[in-house]
């Protein structure tokens, strides 16, 4: 099923939740909403559903208005951040409970549930009580659940946050596989900026009950095109700088800023793993001293004092640290191979 | 047992404090109860027999436990649609309305009953309204369980309200994504798990109501075969100085209740087991 949204709105008690939002999703398309909590990401997954009416706006599903249509008949299956699963039926009962509502036999509701159980991994379990399983294996028979009542649109709220890091990941690659095999709409709220890159099709991205940008996950990491959507899609360096003669110069550091007129105040925007670090010039003229350098696992982070008060963080491969001998006091020289700059209202 | 008496806690002094609660349980209730038995057993089988099986005292076993039954289950769907207004909406008023459901533990029983025949009277305001569509209150066992229910109901409602609370919103807003009516959700998701709860809340009302006599006794008449409840009878038999038949009646009264609690218990128990294994 595709979703057109049209210019939607919300306000609770004055304050506005979603603020004209509009976008549309096309049959088959995984898309992710992101945005920081507060954002409106979730308002518009409920409005969506139905579990929410929106002051003004419209939705449409499969090119049929549904703004007014009650939440059972839209035939949308919706994934909670805390399961919500029944707790007083067992896991079959749970799984089958869309399918027992509408009136369908006991015998083909425990078919399909079993069926269903099995798609996601939990064939055996059904017998189980929801709270005699993992919080990995409850999520997947809430999504079970919601893929039992052959919803047209799967909406998932924030459907990993309240698992540990490892068992996100391992669910994400899963949730995706799952959905190259049944391509279900599915539409996914989160505020973890890696989900949304490997999971999605197209990312949305929220901040303050607005779309920023949409755009696929390449380009919202790449080219994003607001100063909120770098700074929230990963790691950043801000410096603000005024612009002169098509330049904005900070301490050592020049950057070109050709569509920006003289006198401008820009934010310049770049990520620690585009900082070029070697401890030969290699034709930058911009050398500082590693200030502090913090293990992250497979690459280090490293702060880089260039003098007079300006420093800046880069990120190196774990192996060109170790190779090139960077420690803590060594003078480097760096480039800044990508940034993205944007007019600022801001102070430095 | 081992196991149990090994556990180690946070705070010290198992030992102590289970040795307390059993020397106060027995001062308290073990000694008190078993006089009633010992008291009884003064009379012999025969005439305790004879005692707790003239119709009198049938019939008020028949009416005490009946109207006890009827004003428990009248609370428990009452007390559950006050409870969910309680928790579910908010109004002006609704901190009055919260401490009024606690009126009727914190009244003297002997003003209840009064207020309520007052109240229900053949000359009273709602007895007078009732009496015009034929329907008699005052001594009569409907005027009993009315005297019941308004004993019985803060018991159900403060059982439920937490749980209430409680409540995961998303079970309901899970159960509707999923296609099912308001009364569907609401007998298959909710109902469920308020069911300890509503369980809980009825044992107590019951319990209370078996054993209430101040409220009831002004509003009940006590009309011999027809409004007499039992623990009226109880205190007739003390009046006539007749201890032993007395004290029969009340185990019987013991014995019955505690069956009931008991059953309560269980259901409530397997209840809860299911929902938390």
């Amino acid at each position: 099923m595709s979703i057109r949204i049209e210019r939607l709105r919300k306000q609770f008690n004055g304050y506005s939740a979603i603020d004209n939002v509009s976008f549309s999703v096309s049959d088959g398309e995984f898309v992710t909403l992101l945005g920081p909590s507060g954002s409106g990401k979730s308002t518009v997954l409920r409005c969506i559903a139905g579990l929410e009416r929106p002051d003004s706006g419209g939705i449409e599903i499969d090119g049929e208005d549904v703004t007014r249509i009650p939440v059972q008949e839209r035939k949308v299956g919706f994934v909670f951040q805390h399961y919500a699963l029944f707790r007083h039926m067992t896991v079959l009962e749970n799984v089958g409970f869309g399918l027992r509502v509408r009136g369908v036999k006991r015998r083909e509701w425990e078919g399909k549930a079993k069926e269903l159980l099995e798609l996601v991994g939990l064939s055996g379990l059904g017998g189980r009580m929801p709270s005699q399983l993992s919080g990995g294996q409850r999520q997947r028979v809430a999504l079970a659940r919601a893929l039992a009542a052959e919803p047209g649109l799967l909406l998932l709220d924030e459907p990993f946050g309240a698992l540990d890091a490892r068992l996100r990941r391992e669910l994400r690659t899963w949730l995706r596989k799952l959905h190259d095999r049944i391509k279900l709409t599915t539409l996914l709220v989160t505020h973890d900026q890696d989900e949304a890159l490997e999971l999605s099709d197209r990312v949305l991205v929220m901040n303050r009950g607005r779309i920023e940008q949409d755009a696929k996950p390449q380009a919202i990491f790449d080219k994003p095109s607001t100063e909120f959507v770098a700074a929230f899609v990963g790691e950043t360096n801000r410096l603000v700088g005024v612009v002169h003669n098509d330049e904005v110069q900070w301490g050592p550091l020049k950057f070109g800023s050709y569509s920006f007129s003289d006198g401008t105040r820009v934010a310049i925007l770049f990520r620690p793993t585009d900082v070029y670090v070697s401890s030969q010039p290699e034709g930058s003229e911009v050398s500082g001293v590693i200030k502090t350098i913090q293990f992250l696992g497979a690459t280090e982070s490293m702060e880089i004092d260039l003098g007079k008060g300006f420093s800046i963080t880069a990120h190196v491969p774990k192996g060109v640290a170790e190779q090139s001998g960077f420690t803590q006091g060594k003078k480097v020289y760096i480039t800044v191979t990508r940034s993205h700059l944007f007019f600022s209202l801001g102070s430095a | 047992m081992k196991l149990l008496l090994k556990q180690k806690s946070v705070l010290p002094g198992f030992g102590p404090a289970l040795g307390f609660t059993l020397f106060y349980l027995t001062i308290i209730v073990l000694i008190p109860i078993s006089m009633l038995f010992l008291k009884t057993a003064t009379l012999g089988w025969s005439s305790f027999w004879e005692t707790v099986s003239s119709p009198r005292v049938i019939a008020s076993f028949g009416l005490s436990f009946g109207t006890s039954f009827t004003a428990a289950l009248i609370n428990v769907i009452f007390g559950l649609i006050v409870a969910w207004v309680l928790v579910r909406y908010r109004f002006p008023g609704k901190k009055i309305i919260d401490m009024l459901i606690d009126l009727p533990f914190a009244l003297p029983t002997a003003v209840a009953g009064i207020a309520l025949t007052t109240a229900f009277s053949e000359r009273g305001l709602l007895g007078s309204l009732l009496g015009s569509i034929g329907i008699k209150t005052a001594f009569t066992p409907l005027g009993i369980i009315i005297a019941l229910t308004f004993i019985g109901l803060p018991f159900v409602v403060r059982a439920v309200q937490p749980v209430l609370e409680d409540l995961d919103k998303e079970m309901e807003e899970a159960a509707v994504c999923l296609g099912a009516r308001r009364w569907q959700t609401f007998v298959h998701v909710i109902l469920p798990i308020l069911f300890p709860a509503l369980m809980s809340g009825f044992a107590m009302a019951f319990a209370r109501a078996l054993g209430e006599y101040g409220s009831v006794v002004f509003i009940a008449g006590n009309i011999p075969m027809k409004s007499e409840i039992t623990p009226l009878l109880i205190i007739t038999k003390l009046e006539q100085y007749d201890y032993a038949g007395a004290t029969a009646i009340a185990t019987v009264m013991l014995i019955a209740s505690f069956a009931c609690l008991f059953i309560i218990n269980r259901l409530q128990w397997w209840s809860h087991h299911r929902q938390e294994a």
